[in-house]
């Protein structure tokens, strides 16, 4: 079971504040992803995406039902728990995010070698193999300073996928770039994602990553409101 | 440098990176450490050499016990001590023998400059007394108006005291006498004197006639071989049956002498809080680049968490960031504090100078201190929530 779900949301309800201050954001939400689909989340701006997103990424507690990341209950679970099943997964932000004292390779290793210690070379080896998939194998020793928005956040996407992450979560990735930029780092969602089977969540707006989603959801105001299955 | 660190740390050697990557903060961060050094440096140098020359008089003779009087916290200040205990004295049995030490500062008119010899009267007969590198010299002082020389003094031109022989002997006038040094021994300045000189007690007498034989500063005694001072102490607590009397053995004596120079006398306590502030001064300048540093990358260390590094990690990074700036502000601290130590004792002819115990226990200092506030620079990272990244 676990191979083929990474994902299962059971009857999820999130807060934030407390007392009477407190407002719900969540509503019994149920979800599953299955491995190696795409699924794209959609909705206004507060409309909970980004709290769903960070459940799921073990970046806040669950506070009430059920949250199975990799067959593993997130409810309750410590923080050294969760902060070993992040390594499991692979983060894009809306910025980039990467270390300005870093070069490329020295950023994307950082991604290597959280999961424990590997020889400098290894790791090096590692980081200019998948830059070289995301097309800047040029651009190795550079310092982010150097780089253009595209192909930072392109090191940002090689730096999430190195070690083969079993769930890639993904806010807004493509905010932040010009158009053609863009459609570059859709593209290498896309192709990665197919060629190493892994599954993606991940939440836009953005029409041309809509085409590549398997799965459309939609949330408002804590709900989710439509499910738009696309056939492939 | 960086595969060095990396095959150090097991990991990229982010703090490294981090601190080079701005060179001008680092290379300020750096000279603020060295800063803190050549303080620490300066002020203990200066602690170590009030010890030198607070010891200094003491190796002019040897003795087992001395006696002093109640209010004589140093060899220089303090009343007089009766003769008559000196005789009470050497009715114990193991009390070999006994001097009367007088002491008084004798100014030498040299013009410009005046030269304050701290001059001590002994008695001639009494070589055992004295220390052995000049006891060979203590027959000259049986001649009258004779004197040793401290070749050392402040003030005093070298050539003309290596000069200073028995054929050419030289002759000056302080306290309205004439006085000829015959030989010289070295001595050296200190805080209060500019240097020192031995005369007999008979010379002494003479030039401070307001002395009285029977009063000498301090009493010294030596002991049987093989006698135990503590023991003899305690007897002659009893034997002396003044209690105002300080009987002390005579390194206690001395180092007695040292705690007083450094914790009550102004100058000692002056320089014990430059190194306290030293040391603050540098525990402040890591911690405000390390936390300011913190601050600066609180997004790269968000990310960081959010990818499932540890709170160890983030520690690590700024230990590692403390130790560089520790290890790299030492090298230009240790060599900046040693020429300013070696003039600082060249213009003073204070015993001024880099000791390897001091280099060693600042940069132990440096280290420790800066791994600390790098410790303390670790609470802002509380602050780096990945949830937020989002």
């Amino acid at each position: 079971m676990e191979h083929d779900t990474i994902v299962e949301i059971h009857s999820l309800n999130h807060w934030f504040g407390k007392g009477e201050a407190s407002r719900q954001a969540l509503f019994d939400v149920n979800l599953t992803l299955k491995r190696g689909s795409l699924t794209v989340l959609m909705g206004p701006s507060g409309s909970g995406k980004t709290t769903l997103l960070t459940l799921i990424g073990c970046l806040r507690s669950v506070q009430d039902g059920s949250v199975r990341l990799l067959g593993q209950e997130l409810n309750g679970a410590t923080d050294a728990h969760l902060t070993a099943l992040r390594r499991r997964l692979g983060f894009i932000f809306q910025a980039h995010n990467l270390h300005e004292s870093l070069t490329a390779a020295q950023n994307v290793m950082m991604g290597v070698q959280v999961q424990g210690k590997v020889a400098n070379r290894l790791a090096n080896q590692a980081a200019t193999h998948v830059l070289g998939l995301v097309g800047l194998s040029d651009r190795v020793n550079y310092l982010p300073a150097n780089l253009s928005g595209g192909q930072k956040q392109r090191v940002a996407v090689a730096r999430a996928l190195v070690a083969n992450p079993a769930l890639v979560l993904a806010d807004e990735p493509t905010a932040a770039l010009d158009k053609d930029s863009a459609a570059d780092v859709v593209e290498l969602l896309k192709r990665m994602g197919k060629a190493r089977a892994t599954t993606t969540l991940l939440v836009t707006h953005d029409n041309r990553i809509l085409d590549a989603a398997d799965r459309i959801l939609t949330l408002e105001d804590g709900r989710i409101i439509r499910v738009e299955e696309r056939a492939k | 440098m960086i595969r060095i660190l990396h095959a150090l740390f097991g990991r990229l050697p982010i703090g490294w990176l981090q601190l080079t990557h701005n060179r001008p903060r680092f290379a300020a961060a750096l000279a603020g450490v060295a800063f803190a050094n050549v303080l620490v440096f300066v002020q203990l140098g200066i602690m170590n050499s009030m010890a030198a020359a607070t010891y200094r008089p003491y190796k002019l003779f040897q003795a087992d016990v001395m006696i002093s009087a109640e209010d004589a916290n140093s060899l220089t200040d303090g009343g007089n001590v009766a003769r008559q205990w000196l005789l009470q004295a050497m009715a114990d049995p193991d009390v070999t023998d006994g001097m009367g030490l007088f002491l008084a500062n004798a100014a030498w008119d040299r013009g410009a400059k005046d030269i304050s010899l701290t001059t001590f009267g002994i008695d001639p007969a009494k070589p055992g007394f004295l220390a052995t590198e000049i006891t060979a010299e203590i027959n000259f002082l049986k001649v009258k108006d004779a004197a040793l020389l401290d070749r050392l003094a402040r003030g005093l031109n070298r050539d003309e005291a290596a000069a200073v022989r028995p054929q050419s002997p030289l002759t000056f006038e302080t306290q309205g006498r004439t006085i000829t040094a015959y030989t010289t021994f070295a001595g050296g300045g200190g805080f209060s004197g500019d240097g020192y000189m031995l005369v007999s007690d008979q010379t002494f007498l003479s030039l401070f006639p307001a002395r009285r034989s029977a009063a000498p500063d301090h009493i010294l005694l030596s002991l049987r071989p093989g006698a135990e001072p503590e023991a003899v102490i305690r007897r002659l607590k009893v034997l002396i049956s003044d209690p105002g009397l300080r009987i002390r053995s005579y390194s206690d004596a001395a180092a007695e002498d040292l705690r007083y120079q450094q914790t009550k006398r102004p100058t000692g306590i002056i320089f014990g809080f430059g190194v306290l502030i030293g040391v603050l001064v540098g525990i402040v300048i890591v911690y405000q680049v390390l936390s300011t540093d913190v601050s600066d990358h609180l997004r790269e260390y968000a990310t960081f968490k959010a990818m499932g590094y540890a709170p160890g990690f983030f520690l690590g990074i700024v230990l590692e960031e403390a130790l560089v700036l520790g290890l790299m502000g030492f090298i230009p601290g240790l060599t900046l504090g040693s020429l300013i130590l070696k003039l600082m004792g060249m213009m003073t002819n204070l015993p001024l100078a880099m000791t390897f115990s001091m280099a060693f226990s600042v940069f132990v200092g440096t280290v420790v201190f800066s791994a600390l506030s790098g410790a303390i620079a670790t609470r802002r990272l509380a602050a780096a929530d990945p949830a937020d990244l989002f």
